[in-house]
């Protein structure tokens, strides 16, 4: 468990540099392989109204022999927040990776079922891996700025993707922490170490970093869970502001967050996906004993 | 955390036998209400009255206890749903303790008059009422819905009382102008018995939604108002009239 978010921010510094390269990363046959029920049929999982940005369908995955997920299908709804709740190594994660094909270079992954974005297979062999990551960024537990300047930072993936002028960067730069709600803050110091920002700013930073390359979808994997009540109130603020242009996923493993700033929430459960549906529903009429017995703190 | 788990299970389990006191309170204020009228005993009447701070009292601490469990506790799922609905009920059970202040007033005021026939069917309809009121709170704490089909069925034979005193009352204002004012006291009487009977469907309708979270009506077609229209004492109106039995009393 501990090894599992420095292996992820490892992979997010290499999102840009290995954007080329990746489009090669091996997945194993089975991925390719459609699976092609409609829709889950599950009573208690949800398909949410409205324009479905992602979609898993019937996931199974596996690190090696173990299977972290079983049968899973959600489809997440555009522009909203979708919350992913349960007891550590259940299996968050991993789903919430698959979105962005963060497990690809994980050895002895193995992946089934289909992941859709606006309908399109991820997974498919001629992707374009950088564009995918481009289109839906991620958000780690820690705060991972790089060591560089606050504006490098956010200039760093604009850098990547493209060839902006310096006029078009500071722009960028701009709009990028006036969207993460930190502007105010470092407007002044945009030239110092991000390294020298608090715990809630450098989190902020990281948003603002994935806001500038434009994505369509954030992946949160537990964002507040390293910062104090007043940051984890700014990036929850911060999180419901950017829904109204971003289709947000968050893994949280506090209910109360959960129900604070989601619309939609999932309850895993040892890799399976027990319930799914509006947030309400799920933390006052759980329809699963055992989100019931999960959410009153019964176990877990 | 464990330790957090058990005593917030026990401070549940203290408010759901508080709750079940505040019941059993008020279930007494009706019975002593009913024989002060039926025994036309002043104290009696007098005691309910008094009894009425005691009851507001009940309903203001369960009321704190669940606010105080939803600021320490933050429930979810069924437990905030066991809260949610305790505070609701406790509503519903302290509407029931006024309508016993209510009867213990009409039992003064008719403390010297005379009835002019014995109290039957009313002492029948509040005994029906009370243990409705027993069973709804013992179905919500116990989670039982079986037993909320028991307090339907018992509902709906507190409403045919209702109808059934109702139309005997109107007949005899007519017959006997001298006795409408103890009348229009008796119609009264059964009129709060019949609304205690649906304030109790209304704790029989929490019971089903703590335990699945459906929140539904039980008695959709059995609410019982009044039919003004069928006050004219047209011979013809729509009140069944117990025909083969005479009408010994209410
Ligand atoms: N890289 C990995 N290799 C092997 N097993 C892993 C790896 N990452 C996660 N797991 C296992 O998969 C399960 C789900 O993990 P994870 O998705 O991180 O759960 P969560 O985010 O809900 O805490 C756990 O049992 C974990 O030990
Ligand atoms: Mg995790």
């Amino acid at each position: 468990m501990s090894a599992l978010p420095s292996a992820v921010g490892r992979t997010l510094t290499q999102t840009g540099e290995d954007g080329s390269q990746s489009a090669g990363q091996s997945v194993a046959e089975e991925a390719f392989l459609p699976t092609c029920e409609e829709v889950p049929c599950a009573p208690n999982i949800l398909r949410p109204e409205g324009e479905i940005k992602l979609e898993a369908r019937s996931l199974n995955m596996y690190y090696g022999s173990f299977q972290a997920l079983r049968n899973v299908s959600m489809a997440i709804p555009e522009r909203r927040i979708t919350a992913l709740i349960g007891p550590s190594g259940c299996g968050k994660s991993s789903f919430l990776r698959c979105f962005n094909r963060m497990n690809d270079m994980i050895d002895g992954f193995r992946l089934e079922g289909d992941v859709l974005l606006e309908g399109n297979d991820i997974y498919r062999r001629d992707l374009d891996l950088a564009y995918l990551r481009k289109r839906v960024g991620m958000v780690f537990q820690a705060p991972n700025p790089f060591p560089m300047s606050i504006y490098d930072n956010i200039a760093y993936g604009p850098r990547l993707h493209g060839r902006p002028d310096r006029s078009e960067l500071d722009q960028i730069v701009e709009q990028s922490l006036r969207q993460a709600a930190l502007w105010d803050e470092v407007k002044d110091k945009l030239r110092q170490s991000a390294l020298g920002l608090s715990g809630g700013q450098q989190q902020r930073l990281c948003i603002a970093r994935v806001l500038a390359v434009q994505p369509e979808v954030l992946l949160m994997d537990e964002p507040a869970s390293a910062l104090d009540p007043t940051a984890t109130f700014h990036i929850e603020e911060l999180m419901l502001q950017l829904m109204e242009h971003y289709t947000i996923v968050i893994v949280t493993h506090n209910m109360y967050q959960a129900s604070r700033v989601s619309q939609y929430t999932g309850f895993f459960l040892m890799g399976e996906l027990v319930e799914f549906g509006h947030t309400e529903q799920i933390f006052e009429t759980p329809r699963d004993k055992r989100t019931d017995d999960y959410i009153r703190g019964r176990f877990g | 955390m464990l330790r957090t788990r058990q005593a917030f299970d026990e401070q549940l389990e203290q408010l759901q036998q508080r709750l079940l006191q505040f019941g059993t309170f008020v279930e007494a204020m009706v019975d002593k209400a009913i024989r002060a009228l039926t025994y036309q005993d002043l104290n009696l009447a007098r005691e309910v009255i008094a009894e009425d701070d005691t009851a507001d009292h009940m309903d203001v601490e369960i009321e704190q206890m669940c606010m105080h469990l939803i600021a320490q506790q933050q429930p979810m799922g069924s437990d905030l749903r066991v809260i949610g609905s305790t505070m609701k009920v406790i509503a519903d059970v302290e509407r029931i303790a006024d309508y016993a202040v209510d009867i213990a007033r009409i039992a003064i005021a008719l403390a010297d008059t005379e009835y002019f026939k014995p109290l039957v069917d009313i002492p029948r309809m509040a005994e029906l009422v009370r243990h409705m009121l027993r069973r709804g709170l013992e179905a919500l704490i116990k989670r039982d819905m079986d037993m909320t089909r028991e307090i339907i069925e018992m509902d709906d034979e507190v409403d045919a009382l209702w109808r059934k005193l109702r139309a005997q009352l109107e007949d005899i204002m007519q017959e006997r102008p001298l006795v409408v004012p103890q009348a229009v006291y008796l119609l009264l009487v059964a009129r709060y018995l019949e609304r205690i009977g649906d304030h109790v469907e209304n704790i029989a309708e929490r019971v089903a939604y703590v335990e699945t979270g459906q929140l539904t009506n039980l008695a959709p077609t059995h609410r019982t108002d009044y039919q003004p229209e069928s006050f004219n004492g047209a011979p013809g109106r729509a009140i069944q009239h117990d025909e083969g039995k005479p009408s010994g009393g209410w």
